[in-house]
C-alpha cells in the first residue's frame, strides 16, 4: 500500500472549483497503479462542508481546517499550513487545481519542502510503475512530458478542465477531520482588504461555452456612432462596444463567457481580464465560438484545445477556418444576431 | 528604493516551436527579453522613476542572455548581473528560484522584486512564488496594479487579477510581486539607452559568488526530470463550412448540426 495522495479542493468563498473534484477524480485513477489513498484537503470559510462535499466526488478520507488565519487565501498562510501537514503526514503526491491561488500554492509548498513541483499538467499517466506527468510548454505549441527524480512528496498542479469531472454521489460519505493553521496572524506580512467589483459574468477559464470577438467586431459599416462623439478613436471604440454588445448577448442565451483577441484587447475594445492567447488567458472550453478572429498563432495558443471550435468570419482565407470544426463566412454583425434568434427560438430561453 | 527585476531570455513569441533530435528548436526566431517580463521591468522603472532609488536587472542564463539583459538597460534599469555557471545546466524551476533568492540576497538591501508573471517558454508561473519563500518575503502575484508605495511604512497596497476579480492585498516590504500585463504598456529601449546599454559592463556571477550550492540546483538538485517533448499531433479536423442563403437560415442549418452532433 503506497502513501496517501492529497488533493487540495480550491474553492472561493465556499464553493469549490470544478476542477477541484476534476482533480479528486485525477487523483483516484493514479491511487491504483501507484497505490494508496485519495485524502482531500480543504482550507478556509465553509471548508468542513467542502471536505464532506469530497467524500461524494470519491475521495477515501478528507481533512479539513478553517480559522481567522485563513479567511482569505494567502499563499503564506495556505502554503505553510498545507507544507507542515505534508510534513508530517508525508504524502506521494499533493495535487492541487492549477487556478491563480492553485498555483501559488504550489510555488509555496514546493519552495518550503523542497520537492518537485509540476505545473499545469494535462495529462497523467503510470507506466512502469514511474508517474509520467504531460504539461504544455511554449504556450501549447509543444508537449513537455515530466517525472520526479526522487523525494518522499511532490507536487503538481493541473490544468482545469483537462480532466474528465466526476460525478457527485450522495451516497458516498465519511468524516473529515480538522487540522489547525500552521501560522499566526502576527507571522503574516500580508492582508486582503477586499475585492475591486468586477464584471459579473462566466468565468473564462471555467467556462464551458466562451463567445470571443476579435479586431473586426468595431467594422459595421451599417452603424453610425451618435453625433457628440467626434473622435476617430472614439467612434471606433463605440461601433466595437455595439459589436461586443451582440457577442454578449448570444454568449447570454448561451451561458457563455466572454473572450476577446489581443487586438481587440490592444485596441481598447474589452478590458485585458477577457484577453484569451498566449499572453492572456489559456481555456478549454466544449465550444468556443470565435467571432471576427483571424487566428493568429498566438491567439490559437490559447484556444486550440478547445472540445469544438465554430468560426465566424468574413474572410474565408481566415487561418481560423484551418482549426475549426464548423466554419460560417459571414459578417459577424449579420450572422450572430441571427443565430442568438435562433439559438433563443431553439432551446427556448 | 532599492529595486531587482528578475528576467528570461526566451524564444520570440512568434516563433515556430519544433522539436529535432529530442531538442526544442526555434529556427532563426530571435531570442528575445520574455514577454511578460516587460511589463515588470517597466513597472519597476516606474516605481523607481517617482520614488528614487536604481532598478538592478537578474538573469539566470548562459552568456548569450546579456542581449537581454542590455535590452533592459537601454529601457533604462541601472545595473544588470547575469548569473551563470556550467552548473546551471538542467535547473527545474525550484532551482532557478534557489539561484534568484541567491542573486536577490547578494543584491543587498532589496524593497521590491518584480517579475513576470510566467516565461513563455516553460510556463510555470511558480518561479515568483518560490522565491518569495525562499526569502521569507511575501509573494503578491497576478498584480494588475499596484495602488500605492509607502516608502516610509515599508508597504504596498496591490490589486492582483484572480479567476473571480481584482483583489486588494496589503503588504509589508520587501516583497516579490509578480505582474500582469494589464499594469502598464511597457517603454521602447531609447536611443540614448541603447548607447549607455552597449557601455554598460555586465557582472558575471557564479554559483559561488551568490552562496549556492551546486547540488541545489541544475540536473543535480532537479526534482523533475524532462522524460520527453514533442509537438502535438495536427488538429485533424476538417471544417464543415455551413451555408445559406440568408443569416437566418445559415443560423438554422448550424443549429440543427450544433443540436445533431451534441455539441450544444
Amino acid at each position: 500500500m503506497g502513501k496517501e495522495i492529497w488533493v487540495y479542493i480550491d474553492q472561493f468563498k465556499g464553493k469549490a472549483l470544478s476542477a477541484s473534484w476534476e482533480s479528486v477524480a485525477a487523483a483516484k485513477t493514479l491511487a491504483g497503479p501507484l497505490g494508496g489513498s485519495v485524502v482531500a484537503l480543504a482550507l478556509g470559510p465553509g471548508a468542513q462542508a467542502l471536505a464532506v462535499e469530497a467524500f461524494h466526488f470519491g475521495a477515501d478520507a478528507a481533512m479539513w481546517g478553517d480559522d481567522a488565519t485563513l479567511a482569505d487565501f494567502r499563499p503564506e498562510a495556505y502554503g505553510l499550513t498545507v507544507a507542515k501537514l505534508a510534513k508530517e503526514k508525508v504524502p506521494q503526491l499533493v495535487i492541487i487545481p492549477a487556478s491563480t491561488r492553485g498555483r501559488d500554492l504550489a510555488a509555496m509548498v514546493s519552495a518550503e519542502l523542497g520537492c518537485g513541483a509540476a505545473a499545469d499538467a494535462t495529462g497523467l499517466e503510470v507506466k512502469d510503475g514511474t508517474l509520467r506527468i504531460t504539461r504544455p510548454v511554449y504556450a501549447g505549441k509543444l508537449f513537455s512530458v515530466v517525472t520526479f527524480t526522487g523525494g518522499e512528496t511532490n507536487i503538481i498542479s493541473l490544468r482545469p478542465r483537462s480532466f474528465p469531472m466526476p460525478e457527485a454521489d450522495a451516497g458516498k460519505s465519511g468524516s473529515p477531520s480538522q487540522v489547525q493553521s500552521a501560522v499566526a496572524e502576527g507571522d503574516l506580512k500580508s492582508k486582503v482588504t477586499g475585492y475591486v467589483a468586477s464584471e459579473a459574468g462566466v468565468s473564462l477559464t471555467d467556462a464551458k461555452i466562451i463567445v470571443s470577438g476579435g479586431r473586426g467586431v468595431a467594422n459595421n459599416p451599417a452603424i453610425t456612432p451618435p453625433a457628440e462623439i467626434t473622435d476617430e478613436k472614439q467612434k471606433e471604440v463605440w461601433k466595437a462596444q455595439q459589436g461586443f454588445a451582440l457577442i454578449r448577448e448570444l454568449a447570454g442565451v448561451l451561458k457563455a463567457a466572454v473572450g476577446a483577441s489581443r487586438a481587440a484587447v490592444d485596441a481598447g475594445y474589452i478590458p485585458y481580464s477577457n484577453q484569451v492567447g498566449q499572453t492572456g488567458k489559456v481555456v478549454s472550453p466544449d465550444l468556443y465560438i470565435a467571432c471576427a478572429i483571424s487566428g493568429a498563432i498566438q491567439h490559437q495558443a490559447g484556444m486550440r484545445t478547445s472540445k469544438n471550435i465554430l468560426a465566424i468570419n468574413k474572410d474565408p482565407e481566415a487561418p481560423i477556418f484551418g482549426l475549426a470544426r464548423f466554419g460560417v463566412v459571414s459578417d459577424m454583425h449579420k450572422f450572430v444576431p441571427a443565430l442568438t434568434a435562433e439559438l433563443k427560438k431553439r432551446l427556448g430561453r | 528604493m532599492n529595486i531587482v527585476v528578475c528576467i528570461k531570455q526566451t524564444p520570440d513569441s512568434a516563433a515556430k516551436i519544433t522539436v529535432e533530435g529530442g531538442q526544442v528548436a526555434w529556427g532563426d526566431a530571435p531570442l528575445v527579453v520574455n514577454p511578460w517580463d516587460e511589463f515588470a521591468v517597466e513597472e519597476a522603472l516606474r516605481t523607481k522613476e517617482k520614488h528614487g532609488g536604481k532598478v538592478t536587472a537578474v538573469c539566470m542564463g548562459a552568456e548569450t542572455a546579456k542581449e537581454a539583459l542590455k535590452t533592459v538597460l537601454a529601457m533604462g534599469c541601472d545595473e544588470a548581473i547575469l548569473v551563470t555557471d556550467p552548473a546551471l545546466k538542467g535547473c527545474d524551476s525550484l532551482g532557478t528560484a534557489r539561484v534568484l533568492a541567491g542573486a536577490i540576497r547578494k543584491a543587498g538591501e532589496v524593497d521590491a522584486v518584480f517579475f513576470g508573471r510566467q516565461a513563455i517558454d516553460s510556463d510555470t508561473g511558480m518561479t515568483a512564488g518560490q522565491v518569495a519563500r525562499l526569502l521569507g518575503w511575501p509573494a503578491l502575484t497576478y498584480v494588475a496594479a499596484i495602488a500605492e508605495w509607502k516608502p516610509a511604512e515599508k508597504a504596498v497596497s496591490v490589486q492582483r487579477m484572480t479567476d473571480e476579480g481584482r483583489q486588494v492585498v496589503e503588504s509589508s516590504l520587501p516583497a516579490v510581486i509578480s505582474v500582469v500585463k494589464e499594469i502598464n504598456e511597457p517603454r521602447y529601449p531609447s536611443f540614448m539607452g541603447i548607447r549607455k546599454a552597449s557601455k554598460t559592463i555586465i557582472p558575471l556571477w557564479s554559483l559561488a559568488d551568490i552562496g549556492v550550492a551546486a547540488d541545489q540546483v541544475g540536473e543535480k538538485g532537479a526534482r523533475v526530470g524532462w522524460a520527453e517533448m514533442y509537438a502535438p499531433p495536427a488538429r485533424k479536423v476538417v471544417c464543415e463550412m455551413i451555408k445559406g442563403e440568408t443569416p437566418e437560415e445559415t443560423a438554422a442549418a448550424l443549429v440543427d448540426r450544433l443540436i445533431a452532433e451534441k455539441v450544444i
